[in-house]
């Protein structure tokens, strides 16, 4: 047979390269070539396809291709942050849909809103869901920043992830205040209406020092705003568009930075596992010079994170975590879903500029700063909160004790002054409560006193600054930043409780003090 | 020697660099607030302020009249009309009149004297009293942009 002979002979048989037996073959192939070129490595079985299963996929390589087995644990995070994370989804896919019918102007607002509600297939539904993910958005960011705070996940080096946390915070907030303006019924108009007028409430303080003519902050933040003098239509577009774009995509951007960052600070913090002792550096010129090959080795001092026992205690993120996280968006979905299906979300009588409610109320989460804010506007609505924010952000700058990392309370000592703060906070916000319902403040004793002792001397910056106190006790008695900083976390956190509760079951019309809401006057 | 008291000079180099970084920062930041500028309205959409109440004679001697869509009250007292704004001086809801005379904000529990002044609550101030003045038609006319002094009264 000649050379040519033996090439054409099997290519009789097999398909021409580039006929049209090839074509057919590519064509009924390509589901699987169009999964190897998306999945580029085996079934994740062993170690090395599993660690691969989430390196190589974009949506996944969030995680760390392993994982310690104490961060899979529940205790150590609860899952807080996820489940806010979840909710954040969740928000965005309804808040979708609902923009679909949603028309921000004065005129459609409010009924393009009850055409969702009443009309639109699924629309009541999705808006259910829209409100109780965004009500419980808010309490998860709150519990997930009491976790990190109490297993001091906020120390080095996650000091600055503590801090993009609290710019997640006050992002989530702003979502829900400017979400509440967009149905236009009676409860979004006057709680805008105090919200804008807190923005403007500097004015109180300019106007005490008597400089409002040249320097009026307030005015211009409210100005700012609502576009306006009032809540109307500028303000309504100005809302919206924070709501639906601004305030959304500065939150994507941000949890980009937060999630990336926990894995750039180590990991989830954790307890650190005693390290084996390190035998002493060999000296290379003891050693026979036959052995000296890996002397340099042996003359390294101290530990690199990946050298040690470690490595043993992690496992593959794939399927671990991902189940985890896959469980817990499930749970988070389903939820509310059933809250969604039950409870309908609120939708008052048309924005009526001249009738106010009675009360105006304010969502819960704000209703803690509304008892605050009916003491004075400015402190309740720009001081106090200005200095919590700022004190929140400054504890891992002021708390730099190093151990305990992972640990609740930082041990037994951290929950006794935990409790002591939590028992210590029931009472004296319930006392200064009873003492302001029972008699008055400096206003009713003295109508002519000046507005400035009033925004300096009010049940809020008593609070604040007894608060502040027990903290400074708490660290000259225990001798630890730590334990003031649990001290003055768990003082504020059970007190915004407490208020919250107190403005929502105990104040009723004209902010009056009722024991409960049927006992509110009927008119 | 170059040490702290006698520091060693900049390098031009170094200098031509750090003076471009720091443009470009400030050129970004005078942007940045160059585009807070447009947020900020130069021209309000509130229709004209001022509002015609109808002819003083509507308001007799002695009595007190409420107007809802204004938000105001118009007072005659024995100096005169005055007008006194119900938007509570605290956050701006709309104190309501009680049986009492004096006023109540629904929203923290204001509380105002007939006149006005702050009796109680978080309120920093008394309610407005907002300019009055007559048309060249004769009726009253309400700035309710304008406050005025609490002792201004318009005789008619």
């Amino acid at each position: 047979m000649t050379p040519l002979d033996t090439q054409s002979a099997p290519a009789s048989e097999a398909p021409r390269p580039g006929g049209m037996s090839t074509f057919l073959a590519n064509l009924l192939d390509v589901p699987r070539s169009l999964y190897d070129s998306i999945v580029r490595h085996g079934p994740p079985t062993s170690d090395r396809t599993k660690s691969q299963t989430v390196v190589s996929n974009f949506f996944l390589h969030v995680l760390p291709a392993h994982i310690h087995v104490d961060s899979l644990k529940f205790w150590a995070t609860c899952g807080l942050g996820i489940v806010t994370g979840v909710l954040f989804g969740l928000l965005c896919v309804t808040g979708i849909l609902l923009m679909v019918y949603y028309k921000p102007s004065v005129a459609e607002a409010y009924d393009s809103v009850k055409d969702i509600v009443f009309v639109v297939p699924t629309g009541r539904f999705m808006r259910n869901i829209h409100r109780w993910a965004a009500h419980a958005m808010v309490a998860f960011v709150i519990l997930h920043m009491a976790r990190v705070f109490y297993t001091s996940a906020y120390k080095a080096p996650r000091q600055f992830n503590w801090l993009i946390g609290m710019v997640l915070f006050v992002l989530t907030l702003g979502m829900s205040f400017t979400g509440y303006l967009l149905p236009w019924d009676q409860l979004a108009y006057w709680a805008i209406t105090i919200g804008a007028n807190i923005a403007q409430s500097p004015r109180e303080l300019t106007d005490a020092l008597g400089v409002t003519s040249w320097l009026d902050v307030g005015g211009m933040q409210k100005e700012l705003l609502l576009g306006a003098h009032y809540v109307g239509q500028e303000a309504l577009i100005r809302f919206y568009v924070l709501h639906v774009m601004v305030l959304p995509l500065a939150t994507c951007i941000v949890l980009g930075a937060h999630m990336w960052r926990v894995r750039k600070d180590g990991g989830l913090a954790r307890p650190e596992k005693p390290v084996p002792a390190v035998p002493p550096p060999v000296s290379v010129k003891e050693l026979p010079a036959s052995t000296r090959s890996w002397g340099l080795m042996a003359v390294v001092k101290g530990q690199s994170p990946h050298v040690g026992a470690e490595m043993e205690d992690t496992v593959p993120a794939y399927p671990g975590a991902l189940y985890a996280i896959a469980a817990l968006s499930m749970l988070t979905v389903a939820a509310s879903l059933v809250l969604g299906y039950l409870f309908d979300a609120p939708l008052k009588e048309l924005a009526a500029p001249t009738v106010p409610e009675n009360p105006a109320k304010a969502p819960w989460y704000f209703l803690g700063l509304q008892e605050l804010v009916s003491y004075s506007a400015f402190m309740g609505g720009v001081g106090i909160p200005g200095i919590v924010v700022l004190g929140l952000g400054l504890i891992p700058y002021l708390d730099r004790e190093r151990e305990d990392a992972g640990v609740w309370f930082s041990g037994r000592r951290g929950r006794t002054v935990a409790v002591a703060s939590a028992l210590f906070a029931v009472a004296w916000t319930v006392l200064q409560l009873w003492f302001t319902v029972r008699f008055g403040w400096l206003r009713n004793w003295y109508p002519e006193i000046p507005q400035l002792a009033i925004t300096i001397l009010n049940p809020g910056t008593v609070i604040v600054a007894v608060f502040a106190l027990w903290s400074i006790a708490t660290v000259q008695l225990t001798r630890s930043t730590r334990l003031g900083a649990i001290a003055l976390f768990t003082c504020f956190l059970v007190s915004f409780a407490i208020l919250t509760y107190f403005a929502t079951v105990h104040r009723g019309p004209n902010w009056d003090f009722y024991w409960w809401p049927s006992m509110w006057p009927r008119h | 020697m170059p040490g702290r008291l006698e520091p060693e000079p900049i390098p031009r180099r170094d200098f031509l660099g750090l003076a471009a970084v720091w443009s470009a920062v400030a050129a970004f930041f005078a942007a940045a607030i160059g585009s807070l500028r447009l947020p900020m309205p130069a021209v309000f959409p509130e229709s004209n302020s001022k509002v015609k109440l109808g002819p003083p004679d509507a308001f007799r001697p002695g009595t007190q009249t409420h107007l809802p869509e204004q938000k105001l009250w118009v007072v005659h007292d024995e100096g005169g009309l005055y007008a006194l704004s119900t938007v509570c001086t605290h956050l701006g809801c709309i104190a309501g009149k009680e049986k009492s005379g004096e006023f109540r904000c629904p929203c923290h529990g204001s509380v105002f004297s007939k006149e006005g002044k702050v009796l109680g609550g978080p309120a920093p101030k008394a309610l407005g009293r907002l300019a009055l003045s007559l048309a060249p038609d004769g009726q009253l006319v309400c700035d309710t942009m304008t406050a005025v002094d609490p002792a201004t009264r318009l005789k008619v």
